[in-house]
């Protein structure tokens, strides 16, 4: 059993296969046969990784060598895969996530053309692949490869409407967005190989724990971490580079579900944490990333509080995890974050199908102020929306406690001030989503107007199974990291999680285990100030929701803190004027005027040469004469 | 004889070459007068060979020679010239009935 750990390839190769398919003959195939290839491809993907993560988890790791993808001088590039604890895991999320949201979609999508519906599933499969790639790949270059291949999907299917301007305008948003992130990224690979000769993960983290000593190495170290943090910001979408994701909404649910929430964006945390070892020895990137991480959680989740699109609510919750997770990166809780990654795949897919399941039921409205009382017609998608909900807001034993609580109690053991901004964040977190919950599922019903008197009806099971079943890892995922405090030896994904993390921990400055009365008292803090806020939001939205247009300083939040005006304002204004500058006047008056200039000029002195051919022979002999006279003349004062 | 005679002679000649190709409008005459012109260089290169054999004649039997076998080449040249000359003054002649070279500035256009 152990050659499984070779058969890695196939895993990334099956959705590459399921994309040409699907891509190709998208106009042959019936609209059930692309539903079935492109999830059966990511069935296989899945069933493969489990073998994998089984034998992984039994202790064996690989290193698969595909064949040679760049060998110039003493660089060797390998194309490789990389089975180990980390890609273990997160190869489970992607395919496991990443197929439930199939099977939703081709029942989600069902009303699309069948073409369209084959570019779609296309699409998916492809930013399947190039996801997998990214996690699998055994160095730094094969990583952004599938970086890369992330963004472009995400740009395609951002804009998979593509006859609705706004959203080809907020697929190029996000196509740029994560561009300016890739350039850090790029510019680390640049350094990293410049430096240490390598990107491979071995004997890069090797090299990079040897150099750490010198001072000059530090700096470099630096660098290179906070150039890769910028790419991190750009596909997480942390400050400044955040702008991007909300209005990724405009793609369809499920792709919001699966890209823009349980994986793409979580590429940043995969990144760091794969590269961790450099980020320890680098504590001032680490307090960069902390600060980052928590003012982006901070910041979306007040935004978050004033939305009244279901998606974009969604859309600031994931900013602001995925604030946490860096947070989590930055005091050194590895696992943490990556514990909170897969526990955030879960209940924000969870969440993100559910609002789809809504918004399907609604006839494709998405403004929470015309729903209210589905708890009624959609009785599957309101528990497990509620669920999910819970999940989120940290309420033990649901999943998102687990992994919210270890990244805040590794905050406090850095910083107190970290830890209570993160949990005044969490109270806010339990308070939006519960505002979300109560306005969409209690109260009235509001939407009688756009269904035009019908009632909404639930989804159907395709819809709902991926729902239950994610409402049940939502709720028990969280049991694989039980905090020793509560239980101990039960975090088993700390101890699978080892190895990866083992040389960080190592080099880490000794930290100051909390004990265990003021860990209680942390846990109690969070868990109680969630509970107040989700009983507040609920007395205050499921009788008189917010139906008015905001006033005051909530309307500075529900118009995002005039973030996207002031980027437009600083940035793309004066690039704008810039341009306008170098076509009205470098463009016109300097490099054409230059090159119809040249052009003009050769034209007059041909006219004026011209005259000369007057066609007298006469004066054709006498310029003769005079130009031989002349070279007599010049001829006789020079020798002299 | 001394050189300057003939140099001066030469010049002359040229030099009525040239003014009667540049003032003259008959192609007759200035075909006349390009033959002048090239018979002062002939008579140029005839009186220099004379010159340079006479002086090198004890070293070198053939010395200086080589002037006058230029000459012939362009005696040849022109009269080669001359024909084909003559030949498309004629073909003027009959078609414009004229031998004015202003009256030729037309193929210009």
């Amino acid at each position: 059993m152990k050659n499984v750990l070779q058969l890695v390839w196939l895993i990334p190769l099956l959705p590459l296969i399921g994309f040409l398919i699907n891509g190709l003959f998208r106009k042959q195939l019936s609209k059930s046969l692309t539903g079935i290839i492109g999830s059966g491809v990511i069935l296989g993907s899945f069933v493969i990784s489990l073998l994998i993560f089984l034998q992984v988890k039994a202790g064996h790791t690989a290193v698969v060598n595909l064949f040679d993808f760049i060998k110039v001088g003493k660089l060797s590039i390998p194309f490789s895969f990389q089975a180990d604890q980390l890609s273990s895991l997160f190869l489970l999320i992607i395919t496991g996530v990443g197929f439930l949201i199939h099977v939703y979609s081709a029942a989600y999508m069902h009303e699309e053309e069948g073409q369209h519906f084959a570019r779609y599933f296309a699409y998916l499969n492809l930013f399947v692949f190039s996801m997998l790639l990214l996690v699998l790949g055994s160095n730094l270059v094969i990583m952004f490869i599938g970086w890369e291949g992330v963004g472009l999907c995400s740009y395609l299917l951002i804009g998979y409407w593509f006859k609705n301007v706004d959203y080809t305008n907020a697929a190029k948003k996000a196509f740029v967005m994560n561009r300016i992130g890739d350039l850090g990224f790029l510019l680390a690979i640049f350094w990293i190989i410049n430096q240490f000769g390598t990107v491979t993960y071995g004997d890069l983290f090797k090299q990079v724990a040897e150099k750490a000593n010198t001072l000059e190495g530090g700096v470099v170290i630096t660098g290179i971490t906070l150039l890769l943090f910028v790419g991190a910001t750009g596909k997480s979408a942390q400050i400044p580079l955040y702008t991007w994701l909300p209005d990724a909404m405009a793609g369809p649910t499920p792709v919001s579900a699966l890209i823009h929430a349980a994986t793409m964006v979580t590429a940043g945390i995969y990144m760091i944490a794969r590269s961790n070892i450099m980020y320890t020895l680098a504590p001032t990137t680490q307090a960069v990333v902390a600060i980052i991480g928590l003012a982006t959680a901070v910041f979306a989740a007040t935004i978050a509080i004033k939305q009244n699109d279901i998606k974009k609510v969604l859309a600031y919750s994931t900013v602001s995890q995925l604030g946490y997770m860096f947070l989590g990166l930055g005091v050194g809780a590895y696992t943490g974050a990556v514990f909170h990654v897969m526990t955030h795949a879960f209940f924000k897919a969870l969440l993100f199908l559910g609002a789809g399941s809504v918004i399907h039921a609604m006839h494709h409205e998405q403004d929470i102020r015309k729903m209210g009382g589905l708890k009624k017609y959609l009785p599957i998608t309101h528990i497990t929306f509620l669920l999910g909900c819970i999940a989120i807001a940290g309420i033990p034993p649901f999943s998102g406690f687990f992994s919210k609580d270890e990244i805040l109690a590794a905050a406090y053991a850095k910083n107190p001030v970290f830890w209570f901004i993160g949990v005044a964040t969490a109270g806010m977190t339990a308070f939006y989503m519960f505002r979300l919950y109560a306005t969409t599922f209690l109260g009235q019903f509001r939407g009688a107007e756009q269904l035009h008197g019908h009632h909404p009806h639930e989804s159907p099971v395709a819809m709902t199974l991926p729902l239950i079943i994610l409402a049940v890892l939502s709720v028990a995922g969280g049991w694989i990291g039980i905090p020793e405090v509560l239980m101990p030896n039960a975090h088993a994904l700390e101890h699978f999680l080892d190895p990866i993390f083992a040389e960080s921990v190592k080099h880490a400055h000794e930290g100051h285990h909390l004990d265990h009365s003021t860990e209680y008292v942390l846990m109690g803090a969070s868990v109680g100030l969630a509970v107040i806020a989700i009983f507040y939001a609920i007395a205050r939205y499921s009788k008189r929701p917010e139906l008015g247009e905001p006033t005051g300083f909530g309307k500075v939040l529900a118009n995002k803190w005039y973030v996207d005006e002031l980027y437009n304002f600083i940035i793309v204004r004066p690039l704008q004027w810039l341009g306008k500058f170098l076509n009205s006047f470098v463009e016109r008056d300097v490099i054409d005027w230059t090159v119809n200039g040249i052009g003009r000029l050769v034209g007059y002195s041909s006219r004026q040469v011209r005259l000369l051919q007057s066609g007298q022979v006469g004066s054709y002999v006498l310029l003769m004469v005079l130009g031989i006279l002349a070279f007599f003349v010049i001829q006789f004062f020079v020798k002299k | 004889m001394n050189i300057e005679y003939y140099i001066v002679l030469s010049i002359a000649l040229f030099c009525i070459g040239i003014t009667g190709v540049l003032t003259r409008r008959n192609a007759i005459i200035i075909f006349m007068c390009i033959e002048l012109m090239l018979n002062a260089v002939n008579l140029l290169l005839v009186a220099f060979s004379k010159m340079h054999h006479l002086k090198g004649v004890a070293a070198n039997p053939t010395a200086g020679i080589d002037g006058q076998l230029f000459v012939f080449f362009i005696m040849v040249v022109a009269a080669a010239e001359v024909s084909v000359g003559l030949a498309i003054i004629v073909m003027m002649y009959r078609n414009v009935h004229s031998v004015d070279v202003n009256f030729l500035n037309r193929l210009k256009h």
